[in-house]
């Protein structure tokens, strides 16, 4: 008598790819806008980006009902912070929330795997990248998603990142301008696009720095 | 403090007075106004917060007891939040001001309970256009186009029910009616950006309170800061500028309870 096996899971992955580049005084987030299920697409439109607060945007992929929830319970949780305080939630803080949110959740896990990216309390670029239950780290630069394979050994040989057991220890930011950043953003997800069938469509990015945000779009291959 | 309906505690009708205006005609730009004149303590504190914004749409004044207000409104804006993350839509004002009353009247009818003591001007905007409300420790809630509160909120009260029904529809007119009712309950002293506070509520136009250069511009723009000699047929003719008496922000009254209206 073979072991019952559950033949229904709470959990789909929608696929897609996201990046984050911190800088001296600027963070680049981007994503891909495909979401889709198994081998089907579900739409070619999706944003996986949401600005969570002044300084701080989060990326996320994997299953998108739960990033969305996640995504709501963390704009619930700033407002009460913006009431209790009177001030915005800073990135590092952010940071700190979201993976307290995220090991909320240690026995039923958020299906997301997020990065988190914007300006720290001095104005320079941070990135935090994270595991499903709210393992986190800040880093100059950082992958998640389907694609992340992909990237990240493209990104560790482009951006070097120093290793943080160093002494002294090295400023976590790439050298890189913006200019600069965002096309290597841009090259990352192309060439992810060709090799990953969950990638591609359009890429949405999203540019914090001190005079505020913006956002860029570019077409990735439709296949 | 005495138990029952219509008790209010004594430190409801201290040293400070709030108004609101609204105006319910259907206009592009539906604002609300809340003024405020608030006295510290004495020369050394601060003033204390009693204007609160409880969301982007609902925004409330209290009179009273600050400490219970400060607590209604974290009520209150937890119930706003609760709210958006169910339905992802604006609470409206009028099932807030309820729930609040519905929270207000249970300590009314439980012995071991004490009323919240203090009166709450909430005002806010939602898809039937610009609501004011009035909400009692008795648990009991009204709906104005304007109204005052506070211990000297009798004379800003006069005020507003000579002039609302003329109230125009644009913020600035609005905003200078709430200061000339706010005037009103100053007696003679002068108004000033320094003891008074004021927030604003419309379409397209989050829940803020102005900063005190922009009131104090507004008070000299009005000139409002000396009261008429004549309160009474002068005043009401003028339309503003110069001899405007009533400051609409504050309302003081003395002796007046949060109950009468």
């Amino acid at each position: 008598m073979t072991k019952q096996q559950a033949n229904w899971s709470p959990y789909d992955n929608n696929g897609g790819t996201c990046v984050a580049i911190a800088g001296a005084d600027y963070c680049v987030i981007a994503a891909d806008t495909r979401m889709s299920t198994g081998y089907n697409i579900l739409t070619r439109d999706y944003s996986k980006i949401i600005q969570l607060a002044d300084k701080s945007v989060m990326a996320s992929s994997g299953f998108q009902a739960d990033v969305r929830a996640l995504q709501k319970v963390l704009a619930a949780r700033h407002l009460i912070y913006q009431h209790q305080h009177n001030k915005q939630m800073s990135c590092p803080a952010m940071a700190q929330l979201l993976s307290n949110t995220l090991y909320y959740k240690r026995f039923f896990p958020y299906y997301a795997f997020n990065v988190l990216g914007g300006l720290d309390n001095e104005g320079k670029g941070c990135v935090f990248t994270y595991d499903a239950v709210g393992s986190y780290e800040r880093v100059g630069y950082s992958s998640q998603g389907s694609g992340a394979t992909l990237i990240t050994p493209f990104l560790d040989n482009q951006l070097k990142s120093p290793s943080p057991l160093l002494l002294p220890a090295k400023d976590a930011v790439t050298p890189l301008s913006e200019s600069e950043a965002i096309d290597l953003v841009k090259t990352c997800f192309a060439s992810a696009t060709e090799r990953d069938i969950y990638t591609g469509d359009k890429l949405e990015m999203v540019i914090l720095n001190a005079s505020g945000i913006r956002r860029e779009y570019m077409e990735l291959r439709k296949d | 403090m005495v138990a029952g309906g219509a008790a209010i505690p004594s430190g409801v009708c201290d040293g400070s007075g709030e108004a609101g205006v609204c105006d319910d005609r259907p206009e592009i730009e539906d604002p609300r106004d809340f003024g405020m004149c608030e006295q510290a303590s004495s020369e050394l504190s601060l003033h204390q917060k009693k204007i609160f914004k409880v969301d982007d749409h609902i925004g409330v004044a209290i009179a009273g007891l600050t400490a219970d207000g400060r607590v209604l409104s974290r009520y209150m804006r937890n119930e706003c939040i609760n709210h958006s993350y169910t339905y992802e839509s604006s609470l409206p004002v009028g099932r807030l001001v309820v729930q609040l009353a519905d929270k207000s009247q249970v300590c009314t009818q439980r012995s071991w309970k004490r009323p919240y003591g203090v009166g709450l001007l909430v005002g806010g905007l939602d898809e039937s256009g610009p609501h004011l409300y009035y909400n009692c420790p008795s648990g009991n809630y009204f709906e104005y186009q304007a109204f005052a509160i506070g211990s000297r909120s009798q004379a800003a009260k006069t005020y507003l029910e000579r002039k609302f029904e003329g109230f125009m529809d644009a913020q600035e007119d609005l905003i200078k009616d709430a200061l000339f009712a706010l005037r009103e309950t100053l007696q003679g002293e002068k108004l000033t950006s320094s003891i008074c506070t004021m927030a604003v509520v419309g379409v397209g136009e989050p829940f803020h309170i102005l900063d005190e250069e922009a009131v104090q511009a507004l008070i000299d723009e009005f000139q409002i800061e000396e009261p008429p000699t004549d309160e009474a047929t002068a005043s009401d003719e003028s339309s503003g500028a110069e001899s405007g008496p009533a400051d609409q922000g504050t309302a003081a009254d003395q002796g007046a309870t949060p109950m009468d209206i």
